[in-house]
């Protein structure tokens, strides 16, 4: 198994028709994911094709979903109606909703925060997120699910989950695994901004209980204390190995690190105060980025 | 709980410019003028004082905090001063405007101050604390007050927390006005002041909200006798930053950005798509993406140097892209030796490769250069860095490259 998604996951993509939805939906497609809808107001009744395959375009999510039976989306759409697509997948019950736009108002995601308090039904995932990868037994994991815009072929299918805040950092870690020759059950990045729909714990969680991965490497950095949450749960509960990194020691109080939630302020979100949590809860530290896997290697 | 109290979080504005949006929302602030030239400040002083107050204060603008206690590179003390008269307010902006004025908050090369705001003296009875801010936890806007004004609030939330009044906010409705009251109520406000409180906090709410503020400040909220005898609370002095993302939709905030308040570099790496932050280190990086930005700068600290720089060239890295990264990056002259750590996934090692070359005959760069590339098609960027006849030195793993680019830099 995997977390979240499986090879068999129908997938659809709002905003599929645009020159960065498209070119993601296209490498999904060579991934061998099973991208069976788009969505782009408007364009309802055309295709999309790629290598091949013709893939419906509807007018709305609930369409989509009840001609094809999808269950998890993409979201490309541009910052302005990025919130109005989160919410259109949720009221359309899909079960994951993948947001990739980066630069969403912070007001925007606050309001889509309270709008989704108590639904059961649908997780969403990100903002500003490379997405989630479940790898596949093909070559260079073809055939895994892949929503977001990760490169497929760096994954190799198997027992570690990874998860992260951002994306090049994430691939950093798979790619590090993968050249060990040890894989991924799924790699999920939840985005850098202040305001996202899944947090480092949820993600924790999910992998504690998936009978197929049995290490964890979580990528954190500076900024809130989702990093301190999660390690406070995993010392708590989490029966398996988890290695962790926090990008941003050298960055200077104040300073917005290129993602929105990166930020030493009034002391708080340090990378120094989250290292220490992670050591008092077991969590193996790489103290460099390039020592990632192997940290969580030598525990296991 | 996270402040967000710092100078760069987002979109800043002057005092002047944040306390003309919260009036647009109601809030009371006292009267005031803003100066740009000195032909302006006699005719605001003159104002001022025909309004029937007799000081006049006069106050710079300039993004940072510690104003008053500011020091003119001059040698003129004090960033904010007032003046018993039209002449005294005159002399005062003549040693300001247009000087360098250093505060704690500016670093030593300080700002210039190209803005004075003209203002009533007001009558200070009692001083407070109100900020609203997204509050991380639970992805709401949270609103704090203390009666500890005209301090520095994270001193008073290390200190003494039990100072400090929060009040949350849910989104689907706004404040309710039993919120503000309660909120007026922990300042100790009675009476008229109990509903001016009631009103300005609802206002200064609203003002959040409303124009998509990352954080609005006022410190101090302060209660003020009128010339009249009467009471009522003002904001004295308020702080606004703004959500960059949200700009789009208020172009009339957008232009009170001010370019002179942010670094020369910074501006000109973000015609580029570049994020660019300048810091104090000897080396610089070029990086895609943020985490792995700041993962390279860590990795540059751990092998016994400083990072010159965050950059973050974002998911393309074109030719010109690099072109104008390594031009900023050398226009620092501390900057002693480059790294670049590149992750291409999706994108072609062998184009970024084409375009680091590229890069380097075009800057003529003489310092040591470290390149690390990983992923898509990265044999053959290897291959074109190793043929380019240019002195690049290549790394296999992100430790290799910057143990490689810190030794090269103490030779």
């Amino acid at each position: 198994m995997s977390i979240l998604v499986t090879s068999n996951t129908k997938v659809l993509v709002q905003g599929i028709t645009g020159s960065f939805g498209a070119k993601h939906a296209q490498l999904s497609i060579d991934y061998g994911t099973q991208v069976v809808a788009g969505v782009t107001p408007g364009k309802g009744g055309q295709f999309f094709e790629h290598g091949g395959k013709k893939v419906p375009i509807f007018d709305t999510v609930a369409d989509a979903v009840k001609q094809t039976g999808a269950t998890a989306s993409a979201i490309f759409v541009p910052p302005p109606f990025a919130a109005d697509a989160i919410l259109e997948g949720a009221d359309a019950g899909l079960e994951l909703v993948v947001a990739i736009t980066e630069g969403i108002p912070v007001r925007d995601m606050v309001r889509v925060k309270r709008a989704m308090e108590g639904n059961t039904k649908t997780r969403l995932i990100g903002p500003n997120c490379p997405g989630v990868v479940t790898p596949g037994e093909g070559k260079d994991s073809h055939g895994g699910c892949r929503i977001g815009i990760a490169p497929g072929y760096i994954h190799k299918k198997g027992n570690i989950g990874v998860v992260s805040r951002s994306g090049t950092l994430t691939y950093e870690a798979v790619w590090q695994l993968t050249s060990r020759g040890v894989g991924q059950s799924t790699c999920v990045g939840i985005g850098g901004d202040p305001v996202n729909g899944t947090s480092h714990l949820d993600v924790i969680k999910l992998f504690n209980d998936d009978p197929e991965t049995h290490g964890i490497i979580m990528i954190g950095e500076i900024g809130g204390s989702a990093e301190e949450e999660a390690a406070e749960w995993i010392k708590k509960h989490c029966k398996k190995p988890v290695a962790g990194f926090i990008a941003g020691a050298t960055a200077p109080p104040g300073r917005r690190m290129g993602h929105a939630g990166a930020i030493v302020s009034g002391g708080k979100g340090t990378a120094e105060a989250k290292i220490a949590a992670f050591k008092a809860a077991g969590i193996g530290i790489a103290v460099t980025p390039s020592e990632m896997a192997d940290t969580l290697l030598k525990m296991m | 709980m996270v402040f967000n109290s710092s100078l760069d979080f987002a979109m800043n504005i002057h005092e002047y410019q944040a306390k003309q949006l919260l009036a647009r929302y109601g809030v009371a602030v006292p009267l005031e003028i803003p100066a740009k030239s000195l032909a302006e400040v006699r005719p605001a002083a003159d104002k001022i004082v025909a309004s029937g107050s007799s000081r006049v204060v006069v106050k710079s603008q300039i993004h940072a905090g510690g104003r008053g206690k500011g020091t003119f590179k001059s040698g003129f003390q004090g960033g904010v001063k007032v003046a018993g008269s039209v002449d005294e307010a005159v002399s005062f902006a003549e040693k300001m405007l247009g000087n360098v004025l250093v505060t704690k908050q500016t670093g030593t090369e300080g700002r210039k101050v190209q803005t004075l705001l003209i203002s009533e003296g007001c009558k200070i009875k009692k001083e407070f604390y109100l900020a609203v801010l997204l509050d991380r936890a639970n992805s709401r806007p949270l609103i704090m007050a203390s009666t500890e004004g005209g301090m520095d609030i994270e001193e008073v939330a290390e200190k003494f927390p039990e100072k400090i009044f929060k009040e949350s906010i849910d989104p689907a409705v706004g404040i309710m006005p039993f919120q503000a009251r309660k909120i007026s109520a922990a300042l100790g406000l009675k009476g008229d002041l109990f509903n001016a409180g009631v009103k300005l906090i609802t206002g200064v709410y609203n003002t959040w909200w409303e124009c998509d503020a990352s954080m609005v400040e006022l410190n101090p909220l302060a209660v003020v006798e009128l010339r009249d005898g009467k009471e009522t609370v003002m904001a004295l002095d308020a702080k606004i930053s703004l959500d960059d993302n949200a700009l789009y939709r208020h172009k009339d905030i957008l232009e009170m950005r001010d370019l002179n308040e942010e670094a020369p570099l910074e501006i000109e790496a973000s015609k580029f798509s570049l994020n660019y932050i300048k810091l104090d280190g000897s080396i610089a990086c070029l990086v895609n993406g943020a985490g792995l930005a700041m993962a390279t700068m860590d990795i540059i600290q751990h092998c016994g140097s400083s990072p010159a720089n965050f950059l973050d060239v974002g998911g393309g890295a074109s030719k010109e892209q690099v072109t104008a990264a390594f031009k900023i990056i050398l226009s620092d002259p501390n900057v002693k030796g480059i790294l670049v750590n590149i992750f291409g996934g999706i994108m072609d090692c062998n184009v970024i490769a084409t375009g680091i070359v590229a890069a380097v005959k075009e800057t003529g760069l003489k310092l040591p250069l470290v390149v690390r590339l990983e992923g898509n098609n990265v044999v053959a960027g290897k291959k074109t860095l190793a043929e380019s006849g240019v002195a690049i030195i290549t790394g296999d793993s992100m430790a290799d490259a910057a143990q490689k680019i810190v030794k090269a830099v103490s030779k």
